[in-house]
């Protein structure tokens, strides 16, 4: 299936979890807050969110602002 | 002779919503030319708490490191902004993504939050009607809010009104370094806001926010009455931001005191500092 990760589109296998997506992007490393179709996945939440085919994903972290 | 000291005079805490600030600027983390700078600015700021943005993973600066490698958590309360939304629903969502990452870090910025509603990106003036509609939800929603605004005093009570843990007025906007341009603005808001006269409370924290570019500008803030100044660009982009930061800190306190020991009244002609009797001289027109 396909997901959208920061406006990329992306293949994996159904049944993935928003943690295993985590795992499976070359990030940077340290805290992320990852959002689904407009809403927060708390990070307590990621093991158990099982993504679905067209979901629209953010994962942000925190950068230099004022 | 009796020696007398100024020890009691030092600066006090600033209590905003759970949060007690040692030092009373805020300052960014923004637009340094490198993290390494950034470190040292904030440590001559003597800030205690610092702003940050929430953006896309992978922002990583041209040596691929992030903002936390440099950022120490024991020392600095995080507080996260919601800079570059233009309506109250993105706001929400932003101000959501940066108590989840703050939570995770175990940093006490996870309760709080900058909320910026902007109106375009010209000006980067806010949205009255959306940073109002925004802090309503945010504060429903158990954050403490922390609320950018227009020097407008009405708009400022409408915030205090709605929930906001502060309410910070642009003293000239964001980033453009022309100081406090209506000075007369932020001191209405700081009589609606603290002064019982006008329903206001003494302890209710008033922060000027954005336009600074120079020391004067954190004093001439403070000795309006404002309890803190929060500022980014007039230190980061500074030829020496070190040195910046250091001033604004000295600039900060200063205008802290000159505003409680209640500063002379102004007048059109002078008032001779030396007697007029005694004098030796002839005095012209006597």
């Amino acid at each position: 299936m396909q997901v959208h990760v920061n406006g990329i589109s992306m293949d994996i296998p159904g049944g993935k979890t928003v943690d295993g997506l985590l795992e499976q992007l070359d990030r940077p490393g340290g805290p992320c807050a990852v959002e689904r179709n407009g809403e927060l996945v708390p990070w307590r939440e990621r093991s158990e969110a099982i993504l679905m085919d067209g979901d629209r994903i953010e994962v942000v972290t925190l950068t230099g602002g004022g | 002779m009796t020696v007398t000291t100024t020890d009691h005079l030092s600066i006090t805490p600033l209590q905003i919503g759970p949060r007690t600030l040692t030092s009373r600027l805020i300052v960014g983390t923004g637009k340094y030319e490198s993290y390494e700078l950034m470190q040292d600015a904030l440590l001559a700021s003597g800030c205690d708490v610092v702003t940050v943005a929430v953006r896309r993973e992978r922002l990583l600066d041209d040596q691929d490191r992030s903002l936390l490698d440099f950022l120490d958590l024991d020392r600095y309360t995080v507080l996260p902004n919601t800079a570059g939304c233009f309506d109250a629903a993105d706001a929400i969502r932003v101000a959501r993504l940066g108590r989840d990452l703050l939570e995770q870090l175990g940093n006490p910025g996870a309760e709080w939050v900058k909320l910026e509603v902007l109106g375009d990106r010209t000006t980067l003036l806010p949205d009255p009607i959306g940073t109002l509609e925004a802090c309503r939800e945010l504060v429903a929603d158990g954050f403490c809010v922390l609320c950018y605004t227009s020097d407008d005093p009405i708009m400022a009570t409408k915030l205090r009104d709605a929930g906001a843990a502060s309410v910070m007025p642009a003293g000239s906007p964001i980033g453009s370094g022309r100081g406090i341009a209506n000075p007369a603005a932020i001191r209405i808001i700081h009589d609606l806001l603290k002064d019982p006269q006008h329903d206001g409370s003494p302890a209710y924290p008033l922060i000027v926010d954005a336009g600074v570019g120079t020391p004067s500008d954190v004093t001439i803030a403070m000795e309006l009455g404002a309890d803190g100044v929060l500022l980014n660009t007039g230190i980061a982009k500074a030829a020496d931001p070190v040195a910046m930061a250091h001033a604004m800190r000295l600039a900060c306190e200063s205008g802290w005191h000159g505003f409680r020991a209640g500063r002379i009244g102004t007048k059109l002609y002078a008032t001779a500092s030396s007697p007029w009797s005694g004098n030796i001289v002839s005095i012209p027109g006597e």
